[in-house]
């Protein structure tokens, strides 16, 4: 099993970031998730607020998203934004 | 001044000032169709996931959604049509037009009334023309559209659908959209699509099997969220890629520009050649008369005495 997420980070104009990352945390309507390499697909609706990447390489990465949502499968991770800075 | 020369001058004048015109639209858009070709496909990475996702939640969850379920008795639907501002783009935006009266016929012939939401001042004038009725318009950005500007005529199409136009008068059950398809540099297509009730068109469907999804917090939520994006998404990219072949037919008609060009380059030559041999048969005559009228003028004198 490959140990990275491949994240995605997109607005409608453009792709803002991608990269591999360890983990993400970001908020849905439920409340805080975090995910972890391996997590089961899953399509969650995120409120305004901070979504942050935890890069492959040490760093993070951290992304103000209004109006998107997250979507995850095997390993590969897109998080959606109207706007994203 | 000679009434013939007077005529010449004035079409001179005409010549020119269409010359500089033609010579300006010349200049336009050949770089910036490059430009919209890469605003194209730097969208379609969002619009790509959003179709992905919109297509999970449709197929895996057994919610009835009214923004996926085909009315029972549908009575009106709105149509998208979108056009350019300018003219001097060859046919591009009458094919679109075009192609949007024939879904109108289509739609009408299954019974429905129509709604006409129009993109660009050419379609804008075309159905004021014609006092058709519009039940919105949008121009200024036809030619460099935004996600604001797509945002703005998305709210409106939603508002119209979630109305029931059982009660509402311009609430629609349907919602249609008519772009132009950018394929290649040389080759754009008008295309007619519904965007609600959803259909997953074949070809935009991601490829392999979906994973069975977790929805969070459920599937109707998500969907609710999720379709105004989809939307929203689906407008920008038809106002991207008809902004894309907007270019590309003007790009095409700025050949016909070169020609132009060309064409009142010769045009004021040959009207300077004539003019300048209308002057000069002017001169001459007034130079015969001068001489003729010294001639019997002296004759006279010359008799007298």
């Amino acid at each position: 099993m490959s140990t990275n997420l491949t994240v995605e980070v997109v607005s409608p104009e453009k792709r803002v970031w991608s990269g591999e990352a360890n983990m993400i945390s970001a908020r849905t309507l439920e409340g805080d998730i975090g995910v972890l390499p391996g997590h089961a697909p899953l399509l969650g609706v995120l409120v305004d607020g901070i979504v942050s990447i935890k890069v492959a390489d040490g760093t993070s990465q951290e992304f103000n998203i209004h109006g998107g949502f997250i979507s995850v499968s095997n390993n590969r991770v897109s998080i959606l934004g109207e706007s994203t800075d | 001044m000679g009434a013939q020369l007077r005529i010449y001058r004035r079409r001179m004048r005409s010549v020119k000032a269409t010359k500089k015109i033609t010579k300006a639209m010349e200049l336009i858009s050949a770089s910036r169709i490059v430009k919209a070709q890469q605003r194209v496909a730097a969208s379609s990475p969002y619009a790509n996931e959003l179709t992905r996702a919109v297509t999970a939640v449709a197929t895996f969850s057994s919610t009835k959604h009214p923004l996926t379920t085909p009315s029972e008795s549908p009575r009106r639907a709105a149509v998208l049509i979108i056009t350019a501002d300018r003219g001097m783009a060859g046919a591009y935006s009458n094919a679109a037009i075009k192609e949007g009266d024939q879904l109108v016929t289509a739609l009408r012939e299954r019974g429905l009334a129509t709604e006409a939401y129009l993109v660009g001042r050419k379609a804008v004038n075309y159905y004021r023309f014609r006092s058709r009725k519009i039940a919105g318009s949008w121009t200024g950005f036809s030619d460099n559209p935004t996600y604001a500007n797509a945002k703005e005529v998305s709210d409106a199409l939603i508002a119209a659908f979630v109305e029931d136009a059982a009660t509402v008068e311009n609430g629609v059950d349907e919602l249609h959209i008519v772009y132009t398809q950018f394929k290649s540099m040389i080759t754009q297509i008008p295309e007619a699509r519904r965007m609600l009730p959803l259909e997953v068109v074949e070809s935009e469907a991601p490829s392999g099997l979906l994973p069975m999804y977790e929805f969070e917090p459920n599937a109707g939520e998500v969907l609710n969220s999720l379709l105004p994006r989809y939307v929203e998404a689906r407008v920008f990219n038809a106002m991207l890629q008809s902004a894309a072949s907007e270019h590309a037919a003007r790009r095409r008609a700025r050949r016909a520009m070169k020609s132009a060009t060309d064409n009142a380059d010769e045009l004021i030559k040959s009207l300077t050649r004539l003019a300048n041999a209308a002057r000069q048969a002017e001169i001459t005559q007034e130079i015969s008369e001068i001489v003729g009228g010294a001639d019997a003028l002296a004759s006279a004198s010359a008799g007298s005495e």
